[in-house]
C-alpha cells in the first residue's frame, strides 16, 4: 500500500490572545491507499485538529501534510469530511444537504442520476421517509446520518470523520457501524475516523493510533489483524480482540487524570 | 437495511396519527386554542371601547373641532370614496411606496452583501455610510425637488433612502453573522467562490434581509406619505395635510386610517413572503 496521506513532522500551536495553545507536537504518520484508519486520543488532543490539516482547512505550523505525495496548500478536495459539530444546512431539507456537493463546482450530473444517488445514500443511512424534512425538524443522530450520506454520496477518494457516531446510541452505532464497514469493504476508499471508542475503533479499523494528551503526539500504533469481512455484532467477542483493546487501553490510561473521559 | 427501517425512530412521518387521540386531547393544544381565542376577543374588545370612548368624548368632553369622531371619520371615508378623491391618491401612495421599496432594498442588499462578503471594502466604507446614515433625512427632500421635480421620481427615491439603511445593516449582519464552518464545509466539497455565495451567504442572509424587509415597509410607505406632503399633488400624504390646511379634522383623521390600513396590507404581504422563503426554520410560537 503506497501512502495516500503523509504527516511529516507535523506541530501546530494555536494563538489565543497571549495564551498559546500547543495543539500537536511532531505527529509523523502515514495512511495508505485503502487504508482504514482510527484515531483514539483523551479530548482536547489535537485529534479534529489533524482531519482540519488534512482537509486543508488549517496549515501546519511546522512539517507538512502530503496528499498523494504533495503538500497540502489550500483546502483539500480530494477529500470528504464529516466534522465534529453539526454542519448541516439549516435551510435545505435532508434530500437536498444530501445532493448539495453534487451541484458544486464543475460536477455535473443528470437529474435523474442524482435523484438516485440521493436516494440511494438516503435509505443507506435510514433517513427514508425524512427525506423533505429540515435538520431542525431531525434528532441529533438523525442530523449526523444525514451528514453521514451527504459526505458518501459524491464517493471521494477520502473519508474523514471526526467522530460520526459519537452522538448515537449504542444499537444504531453498531448498525451503522456495519453498514460503514460494508459500504467501505471492496472500495478501495481510504477512510480515517476519529473516535472516543476504543471497541468501535478495534471492530472497524485496519490499524489504530493512540495520541498523547495534549500537546498531542503519537503514542501508540496497533495494527488489527482481525480478518475481514469483519462481523461488527460479534467481531468483540473474537479471538484476540481482548488484547487489542488490552494493549490499546494501557496505551490510552497513561494520559487519562482521575475522572476524565476519553 | 431492515433494521434500520424497523426503528420506532423512523417510521413514516406521522400520516397515521391523525386520528390518534393525542391530537384531541392533548392539553397543550387544547390551551393553545383557548388562548388564540382570548387574544381574539380582548383585542376586539379594546378597539369597540376605544372607539366607544372616542364617540362619547367627541364634542362632551373635548370639542369635535379637534378630535373629529369615529362617525365623522366614516362620513369623511365616504365623502372621499364618492368624490372620487380616495382610490387615486391610495393608488399613487401605494405605486411610490412599492417602487421606493423596490430600489431601496435591491440596493441595500447589494451594499450589504458585498460588505458581507468583504470585510477589507466594508472597513474602507464605514465611515462614509456611518455619516449619510445619520443625516435627517427630510432635509434632504428640498434637495430631491430641486433635482427630480415635484413627480414621482422625488416620492421613490425618498421612499428608497429610508429603505436602503435598515436592509443593508440587516444585509450586511446576516453576511457576517455567516457561519464559517459552513463556508469550510462546502469549500473541501469543492465549492468555488460563487458557489459559497449562492449555497451559503445569500440563504444565511435571508433571515436577517427579511428582518429588516419588515422593518422598512412601514418607512417605504413614511417616505412616500412625508415627500407627498412637501410636493402637495397626489396620493394619502396630500389628502393628510389639504384635509388639515381646510380644518377638516375628520378628513385628516380618515386619510391617515387608510395609510395605517395601508401600511398594514404592505406588511402582512411582506410576512407572508417570508414565511415562504425562510420555511426551513422552527415555528417559533
Ligand atoms: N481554531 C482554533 N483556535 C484556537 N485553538 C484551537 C482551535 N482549534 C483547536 N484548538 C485547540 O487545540 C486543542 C486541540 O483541539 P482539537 O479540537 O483538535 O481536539 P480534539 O482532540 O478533537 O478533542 P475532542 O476529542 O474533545 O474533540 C484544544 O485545546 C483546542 O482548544
Ligand atoms: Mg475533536
Amino acid at each position: 500500500m503506497s501512502p495516500i496521506l503523509e504527516y511529516r513532522d507535523v506541530s501546530k500551536v494555536f494563538f489565543k490572545g497571549k495564551t498559546q495553545v500547543h495543539a500537536l507536537s511532531h505527529v509523523t504518520a502515514e495512511v495508505g491507499d485503502g487504508e482504514l484508519l482510527a484515531i483514539v486520543g483523551p479530548s482536547g488532543c489535537g485529534k479534529s485538529t489533524l482531519l482540519n490539516l488534512t482537509a486543508g482547512l488549517m496549515q501546519p505550523g511546522t512539517g507538512e501534510v502530503c496528499y498523494r505525495g504533495r503538500p497540502v496548500d489550500g483546502v483539500n478536495t480530494h477529500v470528504s469530511y464529516v466534522t465534529q459539530k453539526d454542519n448541516l444546512l439549516p435551510w435545505r431539507t435532508v434530500a437536498e444537504n444530501v445532493a448539495l456537493p453534487l451541484g458544486l463546482g464543475g460536477r455535473r450530473m443528470s437529474k435523474a442520476e442524482r435523484a438516485e444517488r440521493v436516494a440511494h445514500y438516503v435509505r443507506m443511512v435510514g433517513l427514508e421517509g425524512f427525506e423533505e424534512h429540515y435538520p431542525s425538524e431531525l434528532s441529533g443522530g438523525m442530523r449526523k446520518r444525514a451528514q453521514l450520506a451527504r459526505s458518501l454520496v459524491y464517493e471521494p477518494d477520502v473519508l474523514l470523520m471526526d467522530e460520526p457516531f459519537g452522538a448515537l446510541d449504542a444499537q444504531l452505532k453498531l448498525v451503522l457501524q456495519a453498514e460503514l464497514l460494508r459500504t467501505w469493504e471492496g472500495t478501495g476508499k481510504t477512510l480515517v475516523f476519529v473516535t472516543h471508542d476504543l471497541t468501535e475503533a478495534i471492530s472497524l479499523a485496519d490499524r489504530v493510533i493512540v495520541m498523547s494528551a495534549r500537546p498531542g503526539r503519537i503514542r501508540a500504533v496497533e495494527h488489527i489483524d482481525l480478518p475481514r469481512p469483519r462481523d461488527v455484532f460479534g467481531i468483540r467477542f473474537a479471538p484476540g480482540f481482548g488484547d487489542y483493546f488490552d494493549r490499546l487501553w494501557s496505551a490510552l490510561r497513561a494520559d487519562l487524570h482521575q475522572g476524565q473521559e476519553i | 437495511m431492515t433494521e434500520i427501517a424497523a426503528r420506532p425512530e423512523t417510521p413514516a412521518p406521522a400520516k397515521d396519527g391523525a386520528d390518534d387521540e393525542v391530537f384531541l386531547v392533548d392539553p397543550s393544544i387544547r390551551a393553545r386554542r383557548r388562548e388564540n381565542i382570548l387574544v381574539a376577543v380582548v383585542r376586539v374588545a379594546i378597539a369597540v371601547v376605544g372607539l366607544l370612548a372616542w364617540e362619547f368624548a367627541s364634542g362632551r368632553i373635548i370639542s369635535e373641532f379637534w378630535i373629529s369622531s369615529p362617525s365623522a371619520v366614516w362620513a369623511a371615508l365616504v365623502r372621499f370614496v364618492e368624490n372620487g378623491q380616495l382610490m387615486p391618491a391610495v393608488q399613487a401612495t401605494v405605486v411610490e411606496t412599492a417602487v421606493g421599496f423596490v430600489v431601496g432594498a435591491v440596493a441595500g442588499m447589494l451594499v450589504g452583501l458585498v460588505f458581507g462578503i468583504s470585510p477589507l471594502v466594508a472597513r474602507i466604507l464605514d465611515p462614509y455610510f456611518t455619516a449619510l446614515n445619520s443625516i435627517p433625512r427630510v432635509a434632504l427632500i428640498p434637495l430631491f425637488i430641486l433635482w427630480f421635480g415635484i413627480g414621482f421620481e422625488t416620492k421613490v427615491v425618498f421612499a428608497a433612502t429610508l429603505v436602503f439603511f435598515p436592509v443593508m445593516l440587516n444585509t450586511f449582519a446576516g453576511a457576517r453573522d455567516v457561519d464559517r464552518d459552513l463556508i469550510d464545509v462546502i469549500r473541501v466539497m469543492g465549492a468555488t467562490r460563487l458557489d459559497a455565495v449562492r449555497r451559503i451567504f445569500v440563504p444565511s442572509a435571508l433571515v436577517w434581509v427579511f428582518a429588516g424587509l419588515r422593518m422598512s415597509v412601514p418607512f417605504a410607505l413614511i417616505g412616500a406619505v412625508i415627500a407627498e406632503m412637501f410636493t402637495s399633488n397626489a396620493g394619502l400624504g396630500y389628502l393628510i395635510s389639504i384635509s388639515a390646511n381646510q380644518y377638516d379634522t375628520g378628513g385628516s383623521f380618515a386619510a391617515l386610517l387608510v395609510t395605517t390600513v395601508l401600511g398594514l396590507l404592505l406588511t402582512f404581504v411582506v410576512s407572508v413572503l417570508e414565511r415562504r422563503a425562510l420555511r426551513w426554520r422552527p415555528a417559533v410560537d
